[in-house]
């Protein structure tokens, strides 16, 4: 890992087997994201000698299972992130929309129409979050800030206690196993794969995605070129609502309750997943792809930890020492990209 | 509108100030007992002083979080370290023979501090020497601290029966609760460190321009390095308070959420998170409008997680008002109806007869 980031340019590039090699260090940006890969399949490695059966499909099944939701969020907030921004709201608009969810369900109405009401929940917070944002000039980290105080307070008002949901159609989402051999997979890992796929999509193929990335790489050089900036920004924070809806519906299903407290600090679990995936807080560099491992690494050490029987006081320290290491290796390459 | 009042207008701090006048208003419309203080005992009482009370540990996060910010940066991990000093203190207390001499209590509460001086020292290493933004750089410590915490006191919530480390919160001196005095102490020597040495004008001068301050001969590292380290030694001290004030470490509990307030209050009382200018005062203004609109609500009778609604309504009305395009509006409203008047300056006039 370290000799890649220290190996002179012409050494890399006359290496025979290197076209790969090549391709990563013509796109630093790609380099976090290769970095999370490896680190992945060294934490497997790791694990797997230790344990014996850790690299098993129940394993893998599972942790896309149990970080559905966490992949939502995470490919919201990397539009987001990439713009230059921050979404803080997105855990407790995640709570508040399950809330909705409990609420409704409960009294009999249908998930049908549920369903869409999480969604369109979702994006009023994201839109209002934009618009102070672009309109209003609030920097988005007290934008998302009031917006988060706000979606956690009004789920409180609702719903004090937790509210138990029994509709079969939304439980199935996580309780139906659709097996192929040992793997498994639920309809939230379907819903999550989905989003990863349509937001990586935007980023790469649209003029939405160039945008995005343009406004992060200089704010002020997207508005002269005539880019659509104010409706971009207020976009990516309506999308990035929009998945805090969804990623509600999943935990919903996942925790079969709604509850004010669901999601206290995911916020933060996901800025560390995407900041861990190779997207740089300073905005204008990242993939969703890199986000997916983020939240897989994260999870990863989750179940390591889990294997290992050590408590949440590890898991906490360990995580944060990790993300200490990422943002180590990203600031040396940041450091060497700005030195050429 | 005469001219001190519209100076006073366009005081920045005028916002807040307004913001926790109307709050106390609203007080007192619902209970008129609201501004009474009782002397009883050769103590007071009285809803204001539980507000000067229960602000201190708020206070002190955010007195740090207001030099940090102004130096472009944010410090995320103000709840952990208050965590973890909690557990530092109160694990030495309870494995002391004697937790009710002063000397012990003294040097636990300065063994907590010392460490969580140190974790503030370890974010400004990352921070100024590394270049690590603030935000990621702060958030190791909110991960891993509570961890810390968690260690030390073995998972569990360390309790203890210590007459000395009782008086911190419990106690009073000369009539105000001694909690208060910490707080009011922490505000005259901050103020006095920022205020009347170079330190303040220094951190604004990177927090303006850090390229600038540094090519003019401001040693930015050690600032920023310092300041992170005055951040962390404050939440140790606010740590120190909280566990006194349950005479337990709670390592989950402690200090949950506070560096989210603490900005806020930073934010409310003025100081714009992209650094530079700072306000001192507008930060302990933004501080008692949170505790007096917890204070409100809960007397109100709305339970204490839905205080976070009335925060959100306070945030959004005051950073909006504070908003270019607001303050646009408002400025345009005033100068029409100047124009329209019989007194209209000599630029108006000149600008009506181009």
């Amino acid at each position: 890992m370290n000799a890649k980031t220290t190996a002179p340019l012409t050494a890399a590039t006359s290496a025979a087997p290197a076209s790969w090699r090549r391709a990563v260090v013509n796109h630093p940006s790609w380099f976090p994201v290769v970095a999370s890969a490896l680190l992945l399949i060294l934490l497997f490695a790791g694990a797997q000698v230790k344990f014996g059966s850790f690299v098993t499909p129940g394993v893998l099944s599972s942790l896309f299972v149990d970080n559905a939701y966490l992949i939502i969020l995470a490919c919201g907030m990397t539009l987001v992130i990439i713009t230059g921004g921050i979404d803080l709201s997105v855990g407790a608009v995640m709570a508040f929309s399950g809330i909705i969810a409990a609420n409704l369900l409960q009294n009999g109405v249908n998930p049908t129409l549920v369903i869409p009401l999480m969604l369109i929940n979702g994006a009023l917070f994201g839109l209002m979050i934009g618009v102070l944002v672009q309109y209003f000039n609030v920097q988005p980290f007290i934008a998302s800030l009031a917006g988060m105080f706000l979606a956690r307070g009004l789920a409180h008002v609702f719903a004090p206690r937790q509210i138990a949901v029994n509709n079969a159609a939304v439980l199935s989402l996580n309780n139906h196993k659709f097996r192929f051999g040992d793997w498994y997979f639920t309809g939230t890992v379907i819903i999550a794969l989905v989003i990863v796929l349509i937001t990586a999509w935007l980023l790469a193929r649209t003029r939405l995605g160039r945008t995005v990335y343009a406004i992060g790489g200089s704010e002020s050089s997207a508005k002269l070129m005539g880019l659509p900036v104010a409706r971009t920004k207020v976009l990516v924070y309506v999308i990035s609502g929009t998945c805090a809806g969804i990623a509600g519906l999943v935990f919903t299903a996942y925790a079969s309750s709604g509850y004010s407290l669901h999601g206290v600090g995911t916020e933060l679990d996901t800025i560390a997943a995407v900041v861990i995936g190779g997207t740089l807080l300073t905005g204008g560099s990242g993939y969703i792809f890199g986000s997916l491992l983020g939240v897989l690494v994260y999870g990863v050490i989750k179940t390591v930890i889990n294997f290992a029987g050590a408590d949440q006081a590890w898991t906490r320290i360990s995580v944060g020492v990790l993300l200490l290491a990422f943002v180590v290796v990203q600031r040396a390459i940041v450091a060497r990209a700005s030195r050429r | 509108m005469t001219s001190w009042l519209k100076n006073l207008m366009k005081k920045r701090i005028m916002w807040p100030v307004g913001a926790l006048v109307v709050l106390i208003l609203v007080n007192v419309l619902y209970r008129p007992s609201f501004l009474k203080i009782t002397v009883l005992d050769g103590r007071f009482y009285g809803s204001l002083m539980d507000i000067l009370r229960n602000s201190a540990p708020l206070m002190l996060v955010s007195l740090g979080m207001c030099l940090v910010i102004a130096t472009r940066g944010i410090d995320l991990s103000v709840g952990s370290q208050m965590a973890i000093s909690g557990a530092v203190a109160l694990t030495i207390i309870s494995h002391s023979p004697t937790p009710n001499s002063l000397a012990t209590v003294l040097g636990a509460i300065g063994v907590g501090v010392l460490i969580t001086l140190l974790f503030g020292i370890w974010n400004g290493f990352l921070v100024a020497l590394l270049g690590i933004q603030p935000i990621i750089a702060t958030l190791v410590l909110w991960l891993a601290g509570r961890g810390i915490a968690l260690l030390i006191t073995g998972g569990f919530i360390t309790t203890i029966n210590s007459a000395p480390y009782k008086t911190i919160a419990q106690g009073n001196v000369l009539g105000f609760p001694v909690e208060f005095l910490i707080g009011l102490a922490a505000i005259i020597v901050v103020v006095l460190l920022v205020r009347r040495t170079a330190l303040g004008v220094l951190t604004e001068a990177i927090g303006i321009n850090p390229a600038a301050s540094r090519l003019a001969g401001v040693r930015s590292r050690g600032i920023i390095w310092s300041l992170y380290g005055l951040s962390g030694l404050l939440a140790g001290v606010a740590g120190i308070l909280y566990s006194s004030n349950i005479m337990a470490a709670d390592s989950n509990a402690a200090g949950n959420g506070i560096e989210l307030d603490a900005i806020l209050a930073v934010v409310l009382g003025g100081t714009s998170l992209a650094g530079g200018k700072f306000t001192l005062g507008g930060t302990v203004v933004g501080v008692f409008i949170i505790q007096t609109l917890a204070s409100t609500v809960t007397f109100l009778g709305v339970p204490s997680a839905n205080v976070s609604v009335f925060k959100a309504a306070v945030v959004i009305v005051v950073v909006v008002s504070q908003a270019p395009m607001v303050r646009n509006w408002f400025g345009r409203q005033f100068r029409s109806s100047k124009t329209a008047s019989p007194t209209a300056t000599p630029v108006a006039m000149e600008r009506t007869a181009a």
